[in-house]
């Protein structure tokens, strides 16, 4: 015994164990398995050493590409992780307790919640958030089926300016729901306004839209709110929180439903995951929220306390008339999240946006200086931009690989005949060496 | 406890920012920004360090406390996994979306690719995605990919319900009904699984899939799990596997074996990855061969050379779940589980896990009463009705475990046992700690009958006493207000 190193079983414990379950051997524990049934394979090969094991690992991550500089988002950003949050997110306390259904053994992880939502809250300007959701994709969908929930309709409207991977995951999820998902096609990198005048009526549960969008651009979603809302339907915008520390909050444009992916608030890119989803909305739409919510109350003593609320929207409970199928959050990532905003802080956050954004303006303006490259001039954007390249814009980005750089993601193989367009992203992690690196480097890309 | 936002100070930084080394650009238009900073905490470093060092000693975890929560696997979470998942922070999703990219992104592809080899083994399936991000994510993949399968063959208006055993998980028919499916559920048996006669009378040709998790939630190896299988697929149903209770059985039964289709596997319940305090989770969803077309994209598969590809222009299959290719963090750990532990050694996790369960069973079943006598496996399930004749509950039992520095085991769930208490120990916890927690539980019995009152009072060592939560629902305070 004793193979998987962790199991603590001594043969005398075992022993011992059997013999006050009235048996003879671990074996019989398995008789009400049918013996037809039985695996006769169990290809896992032999186990290993904890330093063997991570040497393995070492040597897996070394099959990557080292030290690419990456000028990709497309959802995922490389922002800076102050030391305090692996420290403390990193306190087992935390990482290893389940979801807080013991509150009064577990006032840790939910006032960490409440404070989680709290931040949200504010950073979207909307009233209530929930405890957190799987990734900004999987919300996108969320959001959508709450807002068929709330209005009782059966058609949703997309911006085609959100991104492709929020849009799959939204068709994934309506399939079997009876549901028109429409379409628009961008227009110049932006919201198809007139497009939008067309399909928008009294049938329409939602209008989804994304600011800054997949292309980079910003838009004020103000007026839209009030063409929106004048069918009943609910504008739902997806947003970058980063981004929330410059730009107007989809609570000042009027929007009812905020959601974006958590990732770039203190959780490293880690290769797609984990990171979380965050949705926040007006009050009037608690109850029909999918996922875990943290509510203040008191003990029996009035001291305040922290408990898991509204509970019976949740499929514990409400099972297939439940609000969603969700049962755990990204609890861990929510707090990640919650002590990076901490971190930075009030003003942090907004000097971090601004650097952002001078860090991509610098860029934009070094790579518009390229013959032939020119910019979408329609549109503002904050650290994320869409170029328009002389040549087809994959072979370019092919060939930077090679240079160990990931130039920006060519967009021919989400929209049809942008087979030219780059969108190229610039954080704060990249300096100004990086930038000029990428010039001269596309430069030459582009003249060969 | 005071909140972050009472501790801020106007003005006060934690972190400084790199400086900037690019000029200063034009402010945009006024009517793009957000008219004030939004509020976030002003605190410094050190503040903001005790402030959760100290929310973390206000949890309960495995790290700090036997934590045998029934139907959630709370083992011990292995040190050398968060060092591998480390490893691979760096790396950005996108680069292996870019044209040419999955040739830089080899390790972390592969990576994901030797894990579905692995749990199709462990699971007796054919082909894995990882893509799904918990348990209840991949449930939904997974019918969602049944409800491809039928509508492939013209049957998608057809093939209208979904079956589930009445001791399912909640998110058995949540994710059902997500799909778009109608529930039809079947009562348990005295035998303690799906009333086989019933199950017979529910099945029609309009059953899409048949959800089942084996061992079930009463912590028992159903039976018949054969003769449900053979039925459903008579039906044209497909089998639906709910693998949260995977710790069982490893090595021992696979459930391709036993005719399922489809199963979802918890990662951080079976292959020791850490809860999070509720995530994040990883749900990868095994396949037959037949329901491989389907798949979730981008699908991560293996070229003759040997060299990993990423397939993402499949017309059959149901799309995307998630944004990229899952929570890879969550998927390194797991490997590493797999890899250190090895093929004896998982055996050895489903042995000890069913013979410490069964162990707490015989001990504490003289005083606790056990609906389904007969021998469980990985968790048993007790009921309290025994203590309801003094007027204690299971929740005030609960409460009385925390005092002792115990986290309770599973209350009120599966919904069939009146009173439940579901005891999920784990295969890392020791004969010592198992002996002290059952000497626990027979002094909660005998206090119950001695002085309920104590138990109605507990708990009292906490930094707060029994909650309100009846007043939580009602003013909906979520937020911190000002």
């Amino acid at each position: 015994m004793n193979d998987s190193h962790y199991c603590p079983h001594t043969a005398k414990d075992i022993r011992e164990m059997l013999s006050a379950i009235g048996i003879a051997s671990v074996e019989e524990l398995f008789a009400p398995i049918p013996a037809e049934l039985r695996a006769t394979t169990f290809n896992i090969p032999p186990g290993m050493s904890e330093f063997e094991t991570f040497s393995r690992m070492q040597a897996i991550a070394g099959e990557n590409s080292q030290g690419m500089i990456a000028f990709i988002g497309g959802g995922f950003y490389d922002h800076i992780i102050p030391a305090a949050v692996d420290h403390l997110a990193g306190r087992s306390e935390f990482y290893t307790a389940y979801t807080p259904y013991q509150p009064e053994c577990s006032q840790g992880t939910l006032q960490a919640l409440f404070e989680y939502q709290t931040a949200i809250c504010r950073l979207t300007g909307l009233d209530v958030s929930n405890a957190s959701l799987y990734d900004g994709a999987t919300a996108c969908a969320e959001a959508a089926m709450m807002s068929l929930r709330v209005t009782g309709r059966t058609k949703i409207v997309v911006d085609g300016c959100v991104s492709p991977f929020s849009r799959q995951v939204l068709k994934t999820y309506l399939y079997n729901l009876n549901v028109d998902v429409i379409e628009l096609e961008p227009l110049d990198g932006l919201l198809n306004r007139n497009g939008l005048d067309e399909v928008l009526d009294d049938s329409v549960a939602a209008v989804l839209v994304q600011n800054p969008n997949f292309f980079g651009c910003i838009e004020d979603f103000s007026q839209l709110a009030v063409q929106v809302h004048g069918v009943g339907a609910l504008l739902v915008s997806s947003v970058y929180p980063i981004s929330l520390g410059m730009l107007k909050s989809p609570g000042e444009m009027g929007v009812d439903i905020a959601i974006g992916d958590g990732q770039s608030l203190g959780n490293p890119l880690s290769f797609g995951g984990p990171s979380f989803g965050f949705i926040a909305a007006r009050k009037s739409l608690i109850r029909n929220m999918p996922g875990r919510i943290v509510g203040e109350t008191v003990d029996r003593n009035g001291t305040r306390g922290y408990v898991l609320t509204l509970q019976a929207r949740e499929q514990h409970i409400k099972r297939h008339r439940a609000t969603s199928n969700i049962c755990s959050n990204q609890g861990l990532c929510a707090l990640r999240g919650l002590i990076f905003l901490s971190a930075i802080g009030k003003d942090g956050l907004a000097e971090l946006a601004s650097l952002n954004r001078d860090k991509a303006e610098y860029a934009k303006s070094k790579l518009l200086t390229i013959p032939g490259v020119t910019v979408l001039q329609s549109a503002l954007t904050f650290n994320e931009f869409t170029l328009f390249l002389p040549k087809d814009a994959d072979n370019v980005v092919a060939a930077l690989l090679e240079r160990g750089i990931a130039a920006g993601v060519p967009l021919g193989q989400y929209y049809e005949g942008s087979e030219k367009c780059l969108a190229v992203t610039v954080t704060e992690k990249r300096t100004r060496k990086d930038i000029d690196l990428l010039v001269r480097e596309l430069e030459v890309a582009l003249c060969n | 406890m005071q909140l972050i936002y009472e501790q801020s100070t106007p003005g006060r930084h934690g972190i400084r920012l790199p400086a900037s080394d690019v000029p200063v650009a034009p402010a945009l238009p006024a009517d793009l920004l957000r008219s004030e900073a939004a509020k976030l905490a002003e605190i410094s470093e050190l503040d903001l360090v005790r402030h959760f060092t100290n929310l973390s000693r206000r949890n309960f975890s495995v790290d700090t406390n036997f934590y045998p929560l029934g139907s959630c696997t709370m083992k011990y979470n292995a040190k050398v996994l968060e060092n591998s998942a480390a490893l691979f922070a760096p790396f950005h999703p996108m680069t292996a979306l870019l044209p040419g990219g999955a040739e830089f992104c080899q390790g972390t592809l592969g990576l994901l690719y030797d894990l579905g080899q692995l749990l199709a083994d462990i699971t007796g399936m054919d082909e894995v995605t990882t893509q799904p991000l918990a348990g209840a994510h991949g449930e939904m993949t997974g019918i969602l990919l049944i409800s491809a399968y039928h509508a492939a063959r013209g049957n998608r208006a057809k093939k209208k319900y979904v079956v589930v055993p009445d001791s399912s998980h909640g998110t058995n028919p949540a994710s059902a009904a997500i799909a778009g499916y109608e529930i039809i559920t079947v009562p348990t048996a005295p035998y303690g699984d799906m009333d086989l006669e019933l199950f017979k009378t529910a099945m029609n040709d309009e059953v899409a899939a048949v959800m089942m998790t084996c061992p079930n939630t009463l912590g028992l190896f159903n039976p018949h799990i054969k003769e449900v299988s053979d039925i459903a697929h008579c039906h044209d149903a497909l089998m639906y596997y709910d693998g949260a209770n995977l710790n069982a059985i490893m090595g021992k039964v696979k459930p391709g074996d036993v005719g399922f289709d489809v199963v979802h596997v918890n990662l951080h319940k079976t292959f020791g990855t850490p809860h999070g305090g509720g995530g994040p989770g990883s749900g990868p969803v095994g396949v037959k061969k037949s329901l491989i077309p389907f798949l979730p994209q981008p699908r991560i598969v293996m070229a003759a050379d040997g060299a990993i590809h990423l397939e993402t222009a499949n017309p059959e299959a149901i799309g995307r779940t998630a944004n990229f290719f899952g929570n890879f963090g969550v998927m390194a750990k797991a490997y590493s589980y797999i890899i250190m532990l090895g093929r004896e050694g998982l055996i050895e996790v489903s042995e000890l896990a069913v013979l410490n369960a069964n162990y707490l069973k015989e001990k504490l079943k003289p005083y606790y009463d056990l609906p389904y006598d007969m021998t469980c496996m990985h968790e048993c399930v007790f009921s309290a009705s025994r203590q309801l004749e003094h007027g204690v509950h299971a929740i005030d039992i609960a409460k009385f475990l925390i005092d002792k520095g115990y986290h309770p085991p599973t209350v009120y769930f599966p919904m069939i046992v009146k009173e439940a208490i579901m005891i999920e120990p784990t295969e890392t916890e020791s004969k010592a700690t198992l002996d002290a927690f059952i000497e626990v539980m027979i002094d909660a019995a005998q206090t119950t009958e001695c002085n309920p009152q104590a138990l109605f009072d507990a708990p009292l060592t906490m930094p707060v006493s029994r909650l309100d939560e009846t007043k939580a629902a009602r003013e909906q305070k979520i937020c911190c207000i000002g």
